[in-house]
């Protein structure tokens, strides 16, 4: 049976028709839409590397069925910057040498946004580094993610008193 | 993964209807079930897809006291509702102590409850499980068993349950709702999961096409707040199951424990709860000795399903560690930090 669903994806509604029920929001961004910024490591859930955010919330995008989020609001890695202006997470990323190899990288980094945007770490490595427990990175960057979290949390915060005095 | 019918039922008689059916299975966020698909070990003919039933995704205060909480809410927005922190802190430190933060943002209430107890060997396809397949023997009692069971265990399957959530929620009397064929009923959260016997496939009380709808904490529940911890000891820091985990949650007036509560996670097919240890504290003073005595009397029945008798002597460590903490009085800051040996969260 063929079913559509309509997702939109940094800001742009797509339809998309499945013949297979199987297909899951990290293999229709990667195999149909051709976003293949977000990364398929493990596939199960453990790894991190899918994150997306779904609705403004990270989740593992290989453990959720594209049928299931029909109508749902995506951001994926692509979505972040504004033209050349890079989202101070990834900026934040490149100052502290967040990475290595670079694949884990857009799952951290929308992993970040995510933590960030729920308030939970606030300026404390230790919270920052359990809420970033989901994200694995096989070259060892964590101590570079930390403190890329933590001066964007810091510079967004800033930011945001800014705008609102 | 095994091809499936996927279906998306607009209420709840139309859901019990379409998952009455042979192979048939829920689906809410699917984040146990799509794992469980993916390795080969759960293979159903249909999906339905319970995410978008109405009014199950709800927080809701009841005259009598309680508390009822829409099986579809999520794990991280029950954990981070500040009422809902204040009154049940164990449970929200359970709730957090739990896989990482994508996963709690996705998994829901019912399906936390509904996760499969399991082990490396339910995973492996290539290997004789009881539980995956009825009568094909256990692989793990010869094999890798160190953080196996060594409470309620049979030789038909020696796997743990792995919820965190489980664990305060069956100290504190959680309650089941679930809308069936034949119509809605309750079940104590305790009554739930089963122990494997010589039906290690027959996880739950539940029967084909029964829906869990929502989980109720009674009144009484909410008294245990100002002593209630969650304590969780695993191999790394975070993001894994546990090796033993302990709830506990006092009631302290005048210098002695009037009520006690106590269950214990990663020990068992289901989620421990401690009635002995509970009547033992009743009605003492908060002391070192009455912790030693109902951490033996919760695990006086306790034996080693293969290398991990060590876990025997754990749990009771974490029983005390549990109750000192306990009586110490819950943090202010709740969900305090889950058990990082790096923690700066006084009394970890």
């Amino acid at each position: 049976m063929n079913h559509s669903i309509s997702l939109t994806i940094n800001g742009v509604l797509r339809e998309v028709a499945l013949a297979d029920p199987r297909v899951t929001l990290l293999d229709l961004l990667r195999e149909r839409l051709d976003l293949t910024g977000t990364k398929k490591g493990c596939d199960r859930g453990q790894c991190g590397a899918c994150t997306i955010l779904v609705d403004g919330r990270r989740i593992n995008s290989c453990l959720a069925l594209a049928l299931s989020h029909d109508g749902a609001e995506i951001t994926t890695i692509e979505g972040v910057a504004r033209g050349d202006q890079l989202h101070p997470v990834q900026a934040a990323f490149i100052a502290h040498d967040g990475f290595q190899c670079g694949f884990c990288t857009p799952g951290q980094i929308m992993s970040a946004i995510g933590l960030i945007e729920e308030g939970q770490a606030g300026d404390d490595p230790e919270r920052v580094r359990e809420c970033m427990s989901g994200n694995l990175c096989r070259c060892g960057a964590y101590s570079g993610i930390t403190e890329a979290v933590l001066e964007a949390h810091a510079n967004m915060t800033a930011a945001k008193q800014r705008r609102s005095a | 993964m095994m091809n499936f019918d996927y279906v998306r039922p607009a209420n709840v008689a139309d859901a019990i209807a379409a998952a009455s059916e042979k192979g048939a299975v829920y689906l809410a966020s699917g984040t146990n079930l799509l794992d469980l698909m993916k390795g080969g070990v759960s293979r159903p003919s249909r999906l339905v897809d319970v995410t978008r039933l109405p009014g199950l995704d709800r927080i809701e205060r009841l005259d009598d006291g309680g508390l009822r909480i829409g099986a579809l809410v999520r794990n991280a927005d029950l954990a981070h509702d500040a009422a809902f922190a204040r009154d049940y802190p164990a449970i929200a430190e359970a709730l957090l102590s739990g896989a990482s933060a994508q996963l709690r943002n996705a998994a829901t209430v019912g399906g936390n409850l509904m996760q499969r107890t399991r082990c490396g060997y339910f995973y492996d396809a290539a290997s004789a499980c009881n539980r995956r397949w009825p009568g094909a023997g256990c692989d793990a009692l010869e094999g890798e068993n160190r953080l196996h069971a060594v409470l309620g265990w049979s030789e038909g399957c020696i796997a743990t349950h792995p919820s965190d959530f489980c664990v305060p929620l069956v100290a504190l009397d959680a309650v089941v709702e679930i809308e069936g064929r034949s119509g809605r009923r309750e079940l104590p959260l305790e009554a739930l999961h089963r122990l494997p016997g010589d039906t290690p496939d027959r996880e739950t009380a539940l029967e084909p096409g029964d829906l869990i709808v929502a989980l109720r904490l009674p009144a009484e529940a909410q008294g245990f707040a100002a002593h209630a911890r969650y304590v969780k000891v695993r191999e790394r820091t975070s993001y894994a199951f546990a090796v033993v985990s302990a709830a506990a949650a006092l009631r302290i007036e005048d210098g002695k424990i009037r009520e006690a509560r106590l269950a214990l996670g990663g020990v068992a097919a289901k989620p421990w709860r401690a009635h002995a240890a509970e009547q033992l504290l009743a009605g003492t003073a908060p002391d070192a000795a009455v912790y030693r005595e109902a951490a033996r009397a919760t695990l006086a029945e306790a034996r080693p399903s293969g290398d991990n008798a060590f876990k025997i002597e754990l749990a009771q460590r974490i029983v005390v560690r549990a109750l000192t903490l306990a009586a110490a009085g819950t943090p202010a800051r709740i969900p305090a930090l889950p058990g990082s040996p790096f923690s700066s969260v006084a009394g970890a």
